[in-house]
């Protein structure tokens, strides 16, 4: 098919605001699936994204179109990943596109992210259609909502197809405007090969496979491909195209199309996401612009509960790190909790993300300890050292001074809670930059924030001060100079390695403070009474006792039926098995988290 | 072997009861009684060659029912199995429930044991507890049973009752001690999930977990302070502690309790009943109905039917038998697992040891009384993984 029948789109959009439902919407309307196949929300089949409702990895599906001029049109829709932790590759999925539909809520307005999204759509120089969605409900507003997009992100709004991607309301116009308001695409299919790889994943059976734009050239089974950036090379097995939900094999990919190549490979490192493919035979001059190599902004250890599972959650992080190529990890040993790793993640919920993956998937029981960022540290003999694990700080006598990651921050606020956002950016360090208003009502506060205070909960408290309804786009801005000093948790009068955190000097005491309070209430009763103490080198400044038993047995069983006894037992005995032995104190998973809970009132 | 016969009526359930028990229709009772002579029946085959040696009627409320249907039940028992000449045989009895009359003809149809729930002698803890009787309803009771010949009496009592003091608890104490019973039990007050007590004190059980000051439940220190106070009376009165709830006179410790601590094989007679025959344990069916259904169409309702490992065997070696006072027997263990004690446990009894939790000696290990005091903590260490 040539170009001009070819429309390469991303769904751009603020969480819930119904990316995922219109893609569903656009799939059932250009029939490639009965409505019977449709599972819900095709393109998330992940279940843990289901289950939060956002999409992690990006996909991709090819749709066929009918148009009412009755010409059939392919449009391949690649999806976006709806999280700032996964920043670039929702700009290497817009890269691979020509254009890119705006949704906005009707009952919401521009978000934060929709202002992250959309700019980054138009970096990517990407036409942009903006769609008005969830005009069925009664607390719409699309009159008011066309109004905001075009007087804050400045592009024509008033003809924007108005819809309910969940009645199925008007998603045809939506499709039409695709093919007369979105370019098509332009390569040649002549010119040495250049395909843009938006993403990637490992299948057992075929190796790594790439999911590429094809932006000049072809290529088709055979060939053997180069990759730019990696310098891998390989025969490419197979290529084809994405129906929904499954691969489809097809002759060639040519100048325009968006498909995928086997290559037989065995590295998601080799066809990182941004990596440029071209063919050994005929190579492109130079790569496509924007490759970078994603770096992980949060580090934690990770430990098994069980220390005999080492191994396998190291074959774990492996086949994980196989589709996961931001993912790192080295191993480390804590004294408190053993052989575990320093894993490297881009973000909170990426963390969060792996950790569960680990633990459904591979049934794996983990002790996670508190994430932090990568601070500098700059040595008095010059030396800097990066610092991923706080128990690594250098004797305080080595260090000339620390540094530590800043980012750039925009919170999109309603009015009523500029003043309470504005002490919650304050409390957390926060460097005010401006404050612009984009309509009357509401305001985006620029706030140069510490990575490190953004990481703590900081989410959590945006959302509770601000009744659910501030939403926050951030990215790294550099490291700066500060104050930093390693708290220590010493139980029962050992320091735990594993417990130990950067804070900024001045919040130590009332940190300190709180987290020994925290650990009270996190640490079961033993038999013997455990104090649990904050301190800053060797001074103490916070201490609480986790009080001994006193008294602890077993209701009488009746009748000779023990089956209850047992049970508690049993009981008694998995909750023993989910801690960690310290010394003589049971420490309990959680309590090696709970640090990220201090706020909580 | 011991045979146990459950009877799940009361005439109202009391607030922290979660057993199996209820209110009935005096025919609903009629038509169990004729379930359990017929599930006594459909066993007797079985266990033709045994002998058994103790007999314990429980519930609910066993003297609730008619007296007359458990003199019949009785003479199935005599006559389907084969009792030791000095089996003990016992029958657990609410003040109230059990009149002179009534208690002739348990000991006719004999029945030497009689274990009496008091709980406590104080009107306003018995009140709190939903108790039926009062303490003269108890003393009536205590009075005629010794009248009918009973010479084995046990008394229930019960510590961390909402409100208890070291005084109202030694009020109890010695007026049980005043009546010389042979046997009493003291159990903690255990609020259970799905009682009325645990939808009143479940906040107060979280603070007392934690360790934190109670609202109405004694708190832990009290708590620690009213059971030590039991031990204290009864052992200086003459009492004996055999095992962590039970006390008893010289030669008079409950044949049948023990039983239960030390494996000895187990019948469950009735609805809800558990057994343990040939290292099987089950429960039969605990709905009524359904128990009554089955037996009437010669089918034995058994559910949870569970054969249990070598090593759920060990496990119950330890974690029963450690709840009595002498422990168990290293010995025992080894003859009857072909294992030593220290291939399975060595590691578990060293750190225990260790932390004066357990001692051995001449072969009896044992917990020590602060052991015993945590012995839930402790006992969870005997599971195998």
């Amino acid at each position: 098919m040539d170009q001009s029948h070819i429309r390469n789109f991303s769904i751009v959009a603020h969480i819930d605001h119904g990316k995922s439902t219109l893609a569903d919407r656009m799939i059932e309307k250009t029939g490639t699936l009965t409505e019977r196949e449709m599972q819900n929300q095709v393109l998330d089949n992940m279940d843990l994204e289901r289950e939060r409702g956002i999409t992690i990895k990006s996909q991709a599906v090819r749709l066929i179109y009918t148009a009412k001029n009755g010409e059939e049109y392919i449009f391949n829709l690649i999806d976006t990943p709806g999280h700032v932790d996964f920043n670039y590759e929702v700009s290497r999925s817009l890269a691979a596109c020509d254009g890119a539909v705006l949704v906005v809520d009707a009952t919401q307005g521009v978000e934060a992210q929709t202002l992250a999204n959309v700019y980054l759509a138009i970096d990517s120089n990407l036409e942009v259609l903006p769609v008005i969605n969830k005009v069925d409900l009664p607390s719409a507003m699309p009159d008011r909502v066309a109004e905001e997009i075009e007087n804050i992100i400045g592009i024509e709004a008033m003809d924007a197809p108005r819809i309910s991607a969940k009645t199925g309301l008007n998603v045809e116009d939506v499709l039409e405007h695709i093919i007369t308001d979105l370019p098509a695409p332009t390569g040649d299919a002549k010119a040495p090969l250049k395909g843009l790889i938006f993403d990637s994943f490992y299948d057992p059976y075929k190796g790594v496979i790439a999911f590429v734009r094809i932006f000049d050239g072809t290529v088709k089974a055979g060939d053997t491909i180069h990759f730019m950036a990696s310098c891998a090379e390989d025969l490419a097995i197979e290529v084809g195209y994405f129906g929904a939900g499954r691969m489809i094999p097809c002759d060639e990919l040519s100048a325009g199309m968006v498909g995928y190549i086997a290559a037989g490979i065995k590295n998601i490192r080799d066809a990182r996401v941004g990596d440029t493919v071209t063919l050994k035979s005929n190579p492109a001059k130079e790569a496509l612009p924007g490759y970078k190599k994603v770096n992980p902004m949060v580090y934690c250890g990770m430990y098994p509960a069980d220390s005999a599972k080492y191994p396998d959650l190291r074959d774990a992080l492996e086949k994980l790190q196989l589709n996961d190529a931001a993912l790192q990890f080295e191993p480390e040993t804590s004294a408190a909790l053993g052989f575990g790793f320093r894993c490297g993640f881009l973000g909170l919920l990426h963390l969060d993300v792996i950790q569960e993956r680990l633990e459904r998937e591979y049934d794996l029981d983990l002790v996670t300890t508190a994430p932090g960022v990568i601070y500098k540290v700059h040595k008095t003999d010059g030396e800097v050292i990066e610092l991923t694990n706080p128990s690594n700080l250098p004797d305080p006598a080595e260090i000339e001074y620390m540094e530590e990651p800043v980012v750039d921050a925009e919170i999109m606020v309603t009015s009523e809670f500029i003043g309470s956002i504005m002490d919650l950016c304050q409390e957390r360090r926060g460097e005010y930059i401006s404050m612009e208003y984009i309509e009357e009502n509401r305001a985006v506060l620029k706030y140069v924030l510490p990575l490190n205070e953004i990481i703590y909960d900081f989410f959590d408290a945006l959302k509770s001060r601000s009744r659910g309804y501030a939403s926050l786009d951030y990215e790294f801005k550099e490291y700066r100079r500060s104050e930093l000093q390693k708290l220590d948790i010493l139980i029962n009068k050992e320091v735990v390695d594993a417990l130990s955190f950067i804070v900024f000097a001045d919040s130590a005491y009332s940190k300190g403070r709180k987290f020994c309070e925290k650990l009270k209430t996190t640490i079961p009763r033993q038999l013997f009474d455990i104090p649990i103490q904050a301190a800053v080198g060797a001074k103490v400044i916070a201490r609480e006792t986790v009080k001994a038993y006193r008294k602890d047995v077993l209701a009488k069983c009746y009748g000779g039926d023990i089956s209850r006894k047992k049970k508690l037992l049993e009981k008694q005995k998995e909750g023993k098995k989910r801690m960690r032995q310290i010394g003589s104190v049971e420490i309990p998973q959680e309590a090696f988290m709970s640090i990220l809970k201090l706020d909580e009132e | 072997m011991e045979l146990y016969i459950h009877i799940p009526f009361c005439i109202k359930k009391c607030e922290y009861c979660d057993f199996l028990s209820g209110t009935s229709t005096e025919s609903e009772r009629a038509r169990y009684s004729e379930a359990v002579m017929k599930e006594l029946f459909l066993y007797a085959d079985d266990f033709k060659d045994e002998i058994v040696t103790s007999v314990f009627i429980g519930g609910g409320t066993p003297t609730f029912l008619e007296a007359d249907r458990m003199v019949r039940i009785m003479e199935c028992v005599h006559s389907y199995y084969n009792l030791s000449s000095d089996c003990e045989i016992t029958i657990e009895c609410n003040p109230k429930t059990a009149t002179l009359d009534s208690l002739y003809k348990y000991r006719e149809a004999g029945i030497n044991r009689i274990s009496i729930g008091l709980q406590s002698v104080n009107s306003d803890e018995l009140k709190l507890l939903g108790r039926v009787h009062d303490y003269n309803d108890f003393l009536r009771t205590f009075e005629n049973a010794r009248k009918a010949g009973f010479q084995n009496i046990n008394i229930d009592i019960m510590t961390g009752l909402p409100g208890q003091t070291e005084e109202k608890l030694q009020k109890t104490l010695r007026a049980v001690y005043m009546l010389r019973p042979e046997h009493i039990s003291s159990y903690d007050l255990i609020i259970e999930e799905g009682t009325p007590f645990y939808d009143k004190y479940a906040s107060d059980l979280i603070r007392r977990d934690r360790g934190e000051e109670t609202l109405l439940l004694p708190n832990e220190e009290l708590e620690e302070k009213l059971s030590n106070q039991v031990e204290d009376f009864l052992i200086s009165h003459g009492y004996h502690q055999y095992e962590i709830s039970n006390f008893a006179r010289p030669d008079k410790e409950c044949r049948h309790n023990k039983g239960y601590w030390e494996r000895v094989p187990y019948l469950g007679i009735g609805a809800g009943s558990a057994s343990l025959i040939a290292e099987h344990r089950w429960n039969n069916v605990r709905d009524v109905y359904k128990y009554m259904e089955a037996i009437e169409n010669n089918e034995l309702p058994k559910v949870c039917l569970h054969e249990l490992s070598k090593n759920e065997a060990m496990e119950e070696f330890f974690f029963l038998g450690l709840r009595k006072n002498e422990g168990v027997n290293r010995l025992d263990f080894e003859n009857y697992f072909e294992l030593t004690v220290d291939a399975v446990y060595g590691e578990v009894l060293r750190r225990l040891k260790s932390e004066n939790l357990l001692i051995e000696n001449a072969g009896q290990i044992y917990l020590t009384k602060r052991g015993r005091d945590v012995s839930n903590f402790i006992l969870a260490d005997f599971l195998l993984d």
